[in-house]
């Protein structure tokens, strides 16, 4: 046996791979029905027994009392930005550019929702942040042709607003 | 009940830089071991049990990459486990390894990681996948949206501006370029922050952290052990958890108990390590603080979760030059912190290795004289998981 040193060029190699996962996530009768409900132009939340607390969107348990929440009430389609963003940069697997997001605070509910917020131009940031800014009125808007999914319903600033 | 004292022996840290091809990731691993046991002068033979910080799976690519460091760990025939809380993985990793020796079971234990999330460009969309499948995922919620969410929450709450979250760069930036290990070094002006890309308003390229790669480790020994060996190490103070809900959307609303664009949680994190440590006024008894901040918004009420100063006030304190190095008081992120080097998976160990360098007084160029006593925390999740510690240079009554 005799010791050698590798002749072959030095140099990184790499080895590439892309994940390609599927999944069908079942997204129960609570989440079902909160989406299903979309379709009819409804935002549903649900009641806690304990703190009375109207949960939006719907969930079936409260995670403050870790009770069961009782009752389906269906909130308003008008509320308050709580927090927003509107994102510049492309990110790999998600939209393209410029988006904007929002949590409001919808009439009658005491959590907030996220959606997207469209209706208004993003191509002036300083315009677009504006007439985001936390406080503003929203409408909720459904889509005429909805998949079934959270994507089926977003906001817009109220008729008005700014 | 009095907790049993738990000394940190060894810390290391590889640089943390973009990209290393010289090494798989568990030979980047091996080193972030070797480098922390030979800070702490023991052997893996040496080491009782072992603990593996690693943050989610298809962040580096590898399923289950614990299985695959087991050697590079020196775990092979030792007790082991992997802990993975998001971004405070490391700290929590820590925690862990520090249950491990004040439980009595064991008296030395490694904890040892590294991170190579810059080898995938899908990180956002890796994160995008940690929320709700039925509520959230169709919106594309990232690590980067639901911080710009909070900082929006903040300045709403606190009056700050963009200004304000620049100057945490220009402070962090500058003591990165004392830290060689740092990933971001180059110095930069407010203006120079200000007038980054935005990626998700408020939050621009200068306010966000690089992808970093790179190892970090370090030796956790019981007492008993290092009065049987005549060692002398930092010590964990005081150990403080706690754990926020997971809809953002609660945290806000008339009925909401606590504020996303402050971090009451961690607060209360903070409180329950400070109890433990005996510490009872953070303004004046803390040296240093090494806090995760993963972007400039996020440390500036931080900061005040560590009761560094009142709610809202930390625009006013940093726009004093408070909190630099070279400023009287609390040193926040002498290293440079999160905001210029986060290998997630263990930038929780980061943070708990600068605070023993600074304590030790061991951290060079970056040091802050005469520092004793240190404040390390984390954060993971959709600010959820919080993890701090308290570190001091001895056992002495904290004062």
């Amino acid at each position: 046996m005799s010791t050698t040193t590798p002749t072959t060029p030095a140099g990184p190699k790499f080895y590439e791979q892309t994940w390609d996962l599927s999944y069908k996530h079942a997204l129960g009768e609570t989440t079902s029905r909160f989406l299903g409900a979309l379709t009819e132009g409804k935002i549903l939340g649900r009641r806690c027994p304990v703190c009375e607390r109207v949960i939006v969107p719907a969930r079936s348990f409260c995670d403050r009392d870790h009770c069961a929440t009782t009752d389906w009430v269906e909130v308003g389609t008008t509320g308050v930005i709580e927090m927003f963003t509107v994102v510049y940069e492309p990110f790999k697997n998600l939209p393209a550019p410029p988006y904007a997001l929002a949590y409001a605070t919808l009439e009658g509910a005491d959590t907030a929702l996220v959606g997207y917020v469209r209706g208004l131009d993003l191509s002036d940031q300083k315009t677009a942040v504006a007439a985001l800014a936390v406080g503003t009125p929203v409408v909720v808007k459904f889509s005429d042709s909805p998949t079934g999914t959270a994507a089926d319903y977003w906001f817009e600033p109220a008729a008005g607003a700014n | 009940m009095s907790v049993p004292n738990v000394g940190v022996l060894g810390v290391g840290q590889t640089p943390y830089v973009n990209r290393r091809t010289d090494v798989t990731f568990p030979e980047l691993v091996r080193e972030g071991a070797q480098l922390a046991l030979a800070d702490a002068g023991v052997t893996i033979d040496d080491v009782d049990a072992v603990v593996f910080p690693l943050a989610p799976d298809a962040l580096t690519g590898t399923g289950n990459g614990e299985r695959w460091c087991i050697e590079a760990l020196g775990a092979a025939g030792k007790p082991f486990m992997r802990v993975n809380n998001g971004g405070a993985t490391g700290m929590s990793a820590i925690i862990a390894a520090w249950t491990h020796v004040a439980s009595g079971e064991f008296d030395v234990v490694l904890v040892a990681g590294a991170e190579r999330v810059s080898e995938s460009g899908s990180a956002q969309s890796v994160l995008n996948k940690m929320w709700d499948v039925g509520y959230e995922r169709p919106i594309p919620l990232n690590t980067i949206t639901m911080l710009a969410l909070s900082a929006v929450r903040y300045m709403h709450l606190h009056g700050s501006d963009e200004t304000d979250m620049a100057r945490v760069t220009v402070k962090n930036r500058r003591h990165a370029a004392l830290n060689p290990l740092a990933h971001l070094r180059d110095e930069v002006t407010i203006e120079d922050v200000l007038a980054s890309r935005t990626l998700a308003w408020p939050i621009k390229l200068g306010d966000a952290c690089p992808s970093s790669t790179g190892a970090a480790g370090a030796v956790l020994v019981s007492e008993r052990y290092a009065r049987a060996n005549g060692l002398d190490p930092a010590w964990i103070r005081g150990v403080g958890q706690n754990t926020e809900t997971f809809w953002m959307g609660d945290r806000v609303g008339p009925k909401a108990l606590q504020d996303h664009g402050d971090a009451d949680a961690l607060a209360t994190a903070f409180k329950r390590a400070y109890g433990q440590a005996g510490l009872t006024d953070p303004t004046t008894q803390i040296d240093v603080a090494e806090i995760y901040a993963p972007f400039s918004s996020v440390e500036l009420h931080v900061i005040e979760a560590a009761g560094l100063c009142g709610l809202g006030e930390s625009p006013t304190r940093l726009a004093k030059g408070e909190f630099a190095l070279g400023a009287p008081g609390p040193v926040v992120n002498p290293s440079g912190g999160v905001l210029c080097s986060n290998p997630i998976a263990v930038t929780g160990v980061a943070r708990l290795a600068e605070a023993t360098l600074q304590v030790q007084g061991r951290a060079g160029a970056h040091q802050v004289p005469g520092a004793r006593t240190a404040v390390a925390s984390a954060i993971g999740g959709d600010h959820q998981f919080y993890s701090t510690l308290v570190l001091s240079s001895d056992l002495e009554d904290i004062a």
